[in-house]
C-alpha cells in the first residue's frame, strides 16, 4: 500500500513540474503549482503511516497509532494552501485586465 | 524543444523520486531510538520520541482524545496562530486587489432543481460543519475541516442563487473570532503561566465539555476559516473580468 | 489487507491519469475539474492512511473550493490555452 502512495506522489510532483517548466499559460502553471500542493501533503501523510496503525484517536481498544505531527501540519497546509491560490489568482486577473494575455511577456509593465 | 526538454527533465525527476523512495527508511515503530529528542545544548537524549510522548499523554495532559487536534490547538498552539494570520492576510489581499477590479455582472438563474435542492440541503451542511468544529476534540475534525465544511456550504448557495451575496458584515465573524483567539491566549498568560495555556479544568476525556480550552478556540477558528473562505470565494465571484 | 492494497493502486492510477490529463489539455475549466477530482482521490487516500481529519479537509477544499476559485478565476480570464 505505501508503495502506491509513493507512485502517486511521484506521477502528482512529476506532472506539476512538467506543467511548469513547459507552459506557458500562467493559469495552467497555477493548476500544475495546486496539483505538486497535493502531492507534497500526500507525501508528508505517507511518511507518518505505520503498517498496521490506526488514527489516532484514543480509544482504548488499540495499542498502535500513527504518527500524528505530520497529519496536524498537514490539516493547516491545505487551508493555507486555498487562500494563497486564491491570491495568486486574485493577482492573475489583474495582470489579465491590464495586459490583455494569460502569457507570460518579457519586459512587461504593468 | 521546450516540451522534449520538460518531458527529459520531468522523467529525470521521477526516476530520482521513485529512487528516493526505495532508499527512505522503512516506517518506524514510534518507539524507535531515531525518533528521539536530542537537546541542542548540552547532547543529552530525552527517553521517549516526540510522537510517543504525544500518543501516550495527549489524554491525561490536555483532557483531548483526538491527538491531531491536541497537537493543532495545545502543543502548537503559537504555530497555528501563525497560521491563522497568514489566512487573514490572503484573505485581505484577495479583497484589496478585487476592490481595484470592476464589479459587478449580469449572470442567467440556474435551474429550478439546483435552488430548490440547495435550500432543502443547506441546513444540513451547516449543521454538519458546525457539528464537526464543536466535536473536534472528541472525533475526526476541527476547526480547519469545519470551516472550509461551511464555506462549502455558501459555495453552494452562490452557485445556485447568482444575486446571493455575503454582506460584508462577514468580516465581524472573522474579526470577531480571530480576537476571541488572542483573548483566550492572553487569558492563558495573565490566569496560568504562559501564552494559550490551559487554565479551565480538563475534566473527564470523552465528554463534550472537557479539554479545557480546545473546544472554544476550535470553534473560533472554525468561524474564522469559514468566514475567510465565503468571503474569497465571494469576492471571486463578484469580479468582472 | 490485499484489498487496501488493491484500492490503494487503483487510486493512484486514477489520481495519476487525472493529474496528467490536467496537465496536458487545452481547455482550461476541464483541467480545474481534472485537479479537482485528483485531489478527490487523493482524499481517500489520505483515509486508507489513516488520516481522517485531513480527508475531510481535503475532500471539502480541494475539491470543492479551489476548484470553484479557479473556475471562476477561468470565467474572467478566457476559457482556452493557445
Amino acid at each position: 500500500m505505501i508503495w502506491a502512495m509513493y507512485f502517486a506522489v511521484a506521477v502528482l510532483l512529476t506532472a506539476g513540474l512538467y506543467g511548469v517548466i513547459t507552459k506557458k499559460n500562467l493559469m495552467k502553471v497555477f493548476i500544475s503549482l495546486s496539483i505538486m500542493e497535493t502531492g507534497v501533503n500526500l507525501l508528508l501523510i505517507t511518511i507518518g503511516y505505520i503498517p498496521g496503525g490506526t488514527a489516532p484517536i484514543e480509544n482504548g481498544n488499540f495499542a498502535k497509532y500513527v504518527d500524528p505531527v505530520p497529519q496536524a501540519l498537514v490539516l493547516t497546509a491545505i487551508v493555507i494552501g486555498v487562500s494563497v491560490t486564491a491570491l495568486a489568482l486574485s493577482l492573475l486577473i489583474m495582470y489579465h485586465s491590464k495586459a490583455g494575455t494569460l502569457e507570460y511577456k518579457e519586459g512587461m509593465k504593468w | 524543444m521546450r516540451k522534449l526538454a520538460g518531458i527529459v527533465i520531468a522523467g529525470i525527476f521521477f526516476i530520482s523520486m521513485m529512487m528516493l523512495f526505495y532508499h527512505l527508511p522503512a516506517s518506524h515503530d514510534l518507539s524507535s531510538n531515531e525518533y528521539y529528542y536530542r537537546n541542542p545544548i548540552n547532547g543529552s537524549v530525552a527517553n521517549e520520541s516526540i510522537p510517543e510522548h504525544y500518543i501516550k499523554y495527549t489524554k491525561n495532559e490536555t483532557g483531548a482524545v483526538n491527538a491531531v487536534t491536541a497537537i493543532v490547538v495545545e502543543y502548537r498552539g503559537f504555530d497555528t496562530l501563525g497560521e491563522v494570520t497568514v489566512l487573514f492576510t490572503a484573505a485581505t489581499g484577495v479583497s484589496f486587489l478585487l476592490s481595484l477590479a470592476v464589479r459587478g455582472r449580469k449572470r442567467e438563474e440556474a435551474n429550478l432543481i439546483l435552488k430548490e435542492g440547495s435550500k432543502l440541503v443547506l441546513p444540513f451542511i451547516l449543521l454538519t460543519g458546525a457539528y464537526i468544529f464543536i466535536h473536534g476534540h472528541l472525533t475526526p475534525g476541527g476547526g480547519f475541516p469545519g470551516g472550509s465544511v461551511v464555506a462549502s456550504g455558501f459555495l453552494l448557495m452562490m452557485l445556485a442563487y447568482p444575486k446571493f451575496f455575503m454582506k460584508d458584515r462577514i468580516s465581524w465573524f472573522e474579526s470577531a473570532a480571530g480576537t476571541a483567539f488572542v483573548v483566550i491566549g492572553l487569558l492563558g498568560l495573565v490566569l496560568a503561566t504562559s501564552f494559550l495555556q490551559n487554565f479551565i479544568p480538563v475534566g473527564t476525556p470523552g465528554q463534550l465539555v472537557s479539554a479545557g480550552i480546545i473546544p472554544l478556540i476550535y470553534i473560533a477558528i472554525g468561524f474564522k476559516v469559514g468566514s475567510e473562505l465565503s468571503a474569497i470565494v465571494n469576492k471571486m465571484k463578484e469580479v468582472q473580468g | 489487507m490485499i484489498e487496501f492494497t488493491i484500492m490503494a493502486w487503483i487510486l493512484a492510477l486514477l489520481a495519476a491519469a487525472a493529474a496528467i490529463y490536467a496537465v496536458e489539455t487545452k481547455d482550461l475549466i476541464s483541467s480545474a475539474i481534472a485537479m479537482g477530482v485528483a485531489s478527490l482521490v487523493v482524499s481517500i487516500m489520505f483515509l486508507l492512511l489513516q488520516a481522517p481529519d485531513v480527508a475531510i479537509t481535503e475532500a471539502s477544499i480541494g475539491a470543492g473550493i479551489t476548484m470553484a476559485v479557479f473556475v471562476y478565476a477561468i470565467g474572467k480570464t478566457g476559457r482556452w490555452e493557445e
